[in-house]
C-alpha cells in the first residue's frame, strides 16, 4: 500500500529546491497579507472615519430638514440639492452650446454678406449670454485673489515695519487693532461711493462693481497678514540680529538675508488667515456690490424665491466652502515650498 | 607690555542696565590691555558679567562709562574687525554652511575679491575648520559641534582683527569639546589670531590661553586676578594632564573660583 502511494506521487516528487521556493512564497503572501491589512487599517482610519462622520451629518440633515416647511417649501435634503448641483452644470453646458452657436451664426451670416457684397461692414457682436453659476464662481476667485494681492501687497511691508520699529508699531497699531474688526458691510457704501467718485473712464477695464468687491476684501483682509508679519519680525532670534550688526549689513540685505526668511512662517500662517477672511468677505461685498460672482448668485436666488432656490443657495454654500477649502491647501503647498524648516509640522 | 604693542585696550568700563527697580550695575571699573596675536580667557561664575564685558567689546553694548581702544581709535559700533562666535552657533538655518560663511565674506570684501577669489576664500576657510564635507548642508543637518565650526570658520573669513567667543563650546559633550579645543590650537598656531574667550572650563581656559582674567562676582563686578599661563606651544592635551606646572594653573584658577570667589548660588544654598 505505502509503495503504492508512493508510486502515484512519483510524478509529483517535491524535492529540496522546490521546498524552498514554496516557502519563500508562501512567506510572501503572509507578508502581502500583513501589508495589506495594515493598508486597509491605515485606510480605515485616515479616510474611513471622515467619510463616516459625513454620512452621518447627511443622514441628519436629511431627517431634520423635512421638517422644516418655509414659504418657499420644505428646506431641502442632501438629494435636492444634489438635483441642483447637476442642473445647474448642465444650464452651463446649455449656455456654452448657445454660445458657440450664436458664433457660428454670426460668422456664417457674415460671410454671406460679404461674399454678396466685399465691401459690406460687418459687425462681430459679443455674445451677452447670462453669467452661468460656474462663471460665477471663477469671477468669485478672480476677484478675492486680485483683493487678498493688494492686501499682502500692502500688509507685508507694513508688518516688516511695524516688526522692526517700535515707533512705527505704537504709531500704527492703534489703527490696526480699530479698523481690524470693521465689518465689509461697514466698508462698501465708502469703498462704492470712493470708487465711483475716482474710477471714471469710458471704457474701464474692470467693471465698478468688481473694483469695490476687491477693494473691500483688501480693506477687511489685511489685518492678520498684517499682525502676523509684524510678530515674526519682531521675534527674530536676537543672535541671528548680532550677526547682522557685526556683519554690518545693508538694510535691504538684512531684511532680504535675514528679516523675511525667519518671519515667512510666521506670515504665511498671516496670509492664510488673510485668505480665509478674504473668501469669507467677498461673498458678503459680491451681495451688496452685485458683482457677478457667488455673492450675486446666492442674492439673486434669494430674491428669485422659486421652489428651487434653497437648494441652489445651498449649492453655492458647498461650493463656497469647497474653493475656500481648496485656496487655503494651496497656499499651505505655497508655504511649505517656501518654509526654510522642512522639519516642521506645517498645517 | 609697551604702550606699541598695545593692540586692544579696555579702561574704566562700567555697565550699567535699567531695570524696573532701578538701574543694575553689572560691570564696575574693568581694565584691560592686549598685545596682538594674545589669547585670553574670561571666566567665573554664571552672572559675573563676562558675556557683558565681551558685548561691550563687539560694540552689541554700549558702556556706560569707559571704552574700547582698538588700535589706537575707539570703538562704539558693532563691525567685522570684531568678529564674534556666539554661543549657540547663530548659523541662518535656511542658508548652507557654505552660504553662510559667504553672507559674511561677500559683505566684507566686496569690491576687494574677485568671485573666484572669494569662492577660494569660503572653501578655504571652511577646509581650516574641517567643514569641506559639508559645505552644502544647511545647519539642521549638521551636528552641534559641526555647527559650532561653520560659526569660527565665518568668523575667521571676515579676518577679524579680534575674535571674540562666547563659551564657544560651551554646548557640546565633553568629547566634541576636546576635539574642537585641538581644531582651535591648530587654527591658533596658524593664524595667531588676537582671541578673547570666554568659558567656564578651568581645563578649556588653561590648555588655551596665554592669560586667564578671573571676574569677580557681580553686582559690579570686575576684574579680580589675572594668571600668566607661560605653558610653551604647541600645547597638547595629553602630555600636560601630567605636567606640574599645568597643574599648578588649574589649582590657582579653582582656587580664585571656588575660595575667594565663592558661587553666589552656593552661599544661598
Amino acid at each position: 500500500m505505502n509503495t503504492r502511494v508512493a508510486s502515484m506521487f512519483n510524478g509529483f516528487k517535491l524535492n529540496k529546491s522546490d521546498f524552498n521556493a514554496l516557502s519563500k512564497l508562501t512567506s510572501l503572501m503572509t507578508h502581502i497579507k500583513h501589508n495589506w491589512d495594515d493598508y486597509i487599517r491605515s485606510t480605515m482610519r485616515v479616510a474611513g472615519v471622515p467619510i463616516a462622520a459625513f454620512l452621518v451629518f447627511l443622514g441628519f440633515w436629511a431627517a431634520s430638514a423635512s421638517q422644516i416647511e418655509t414659504s418657499l417649501g420644505v428646506v431641502p435634503g442632501p438629494s435636492a440639492v444634489w438635483k441642483q448641483f447637476t442642473v445647474l452644470i448642465s444650464e452651463h453646458n446649455e449656455e456654452r452650446e448657445k454660445e458657440v452657436g450664436f458664433y457660428q451664426r454670426q460668422e456664417k451670416r457674415n460671410a454671406k454678406k460679404l461674399a454678396k457684397n466685399p465691401d459690406a461692414k460687418v459687425k462681430i457682436r459679443q455674445y451677452t449670454g447670462k453669467p452661468t453659476f460656474i462663471d460665477q464662481v471663477f469671477t468669485s476667485i478672480g476677484t478675492v485673489l486680485i483683493g487678498f494681492a493688494f492686501a499682502s501687497i500692502i500688509a507685508i511691508p507694513v508688518g516688516i515695519l511695524c516688526g522692526l520699529s517700535t515707533t512705527m508699531y505704537r504709531a500704527l497699531n492703534p489703527l490696526i487693532q480699530i479698523f481690524k474688526p470693521v465689518s465689509p458691510l461697514a466698508w462698501l457704501p465708502i469703498v462704492t461711493m470712493i470708487v465711483s467718485a475716482l474710477y471714471v473712464s469710458d471704457d474701464p477695464m474692470f467693471a465698478k462693481s468688481f473694483v469695490t468687491s476687491a477693494i473691500t476684501v483688501t480693506l477687511c483682509c489685511m489685518w492678520p497678514t498684517i499682525i502676523n508679519t509684524t510678530v515674526g519680525v519682531a521675534s527674530i532670534d536676537k543672535d541671528l540680529v548680532n550677526v547682522s550688526r557685526v556683519l554690518r549689513l545693508h538694510w535691504a540685505t538684512h531684511i532680504f538675508k535675514i528679516v523675511l526668511p525667519s518671519s515667512v512662517p510666521m506670515m504665511f500662517a498671516g496670509l492664510r488667515v488673510s485668505l480665509g477672511i478674504g473668501w469669507m468677505v467677498l461673498i458678503a461685498a459680491e451681495m451688496l456690490a452685485q458683482n457677478p460672482g457667488l455673492g450675486k448668485f446666492v442674492w439673486d436666488e434669494f430674491q428669485n424665491g422659486s421652489s428651487n432656490s434653497l437648494a441652489r443657495i445651498m449649492v453655492a454654500v458647498f461650493v463656497i466652502g469647497l474653493v475656500g477649502f481648496a485656496l487655503d491647501r494651496i497656499m499651505l503647498l505655497i508655504q511649505r515650498s517656501v518654509s526654510w524648516d522642512k522639519t516642521a509640522d506645517i498645517r | 607690555m609697551t604702550m606699541k604693542n598695545e593692540h586692544l585696550v579696555i579702561t574704566g568700563m562700567s555697565m550699567e542696565f535699567p531695570t524696573a527697580n532701578g538701574p543694575y550695575k553689572a560691570l564696575e571699573n574693568v581694565d584691560l590691555r592686549m598685545e596682538k596675536g594674545e589669547f585670553v580667557s574670561l571666566i567665573g561664575h554664571s552672572g559675573c558679567g563676562k558675556s557683558t564685558v565681551l558685548n561691550v567689546v563687539a560694540g552689541l553694548y554700549q558702556a556706560t562709562k569707559g571704552g574700547i581702544v582698538l588700535n589706537g581709535k575707539e570703538v562704539n559700533d558693532p563691525g567685522p574687525d570684531r568678529a564674534v562666535v556666539f554661543q549657540n552657533h547663530s548659523l541662518l538655518p535656511w542658508l548652507t554652511t557654505y552660504q553662510n560663511v559667504e553672507l559674511a565674506v561677500k559683505q566684507i570684501f566686496k569690491g576687494r575679491k574677485t568671485k573666484q577669489e572669494m569662492k577660494e576664500w569660503i572653501e578655504h576657510n571652511l577646509e581650516l575648520v574641517h567643514m569641506e564635507h559639508a559645505m552644502h548642508k544647511r545647519p539642521s543637518e549638521i551636528s552641534g559641534g559641526m555647527k559650532q565650526r561653520v560659526g569660527i570658520a565665518r568668523a575667521l573669513a571676515m579676518e577679524p582683527e579680534v575674535l571674540l567667543m562666547d563659551e564657544p563650546f560651551g554646548a557640546l559633550d565633553a568629547l566634541t569639546r576636546a576635539h574642537m579645543q585641538d581644531s582651535l590650537i591648530e587654527i591658533q598656531a596658524r593664524l595667531n589670531n588676537t582671541v578673547i574667550m570666554i568659558t567656564h572650563d578651568v581645563d578649556e581656559a588653561v590648555l588655551l590661553s596665554d592669560r586667564i582674567v578671573m571676574m569677580t562676582n557681580g553686582p559690579a563686578a570686575t576684574v579680580g586676578e589675572i594668571l600668566d599661563i607661560e605653558l610653551p606651544r604647541p600645547r597638547n592635551r595629553v602630555e600636560l594632564a601630567d605636567n606640574e606646572q599645568y597643574n599648578h594653573y588649574r589649582a590657582e584658577v579653582f582656587k580664585f573660583l571656588y575660595e575667594r570667589q565663592r558661587n553666589p548660588a552656593d552661599k544661598v544654598a
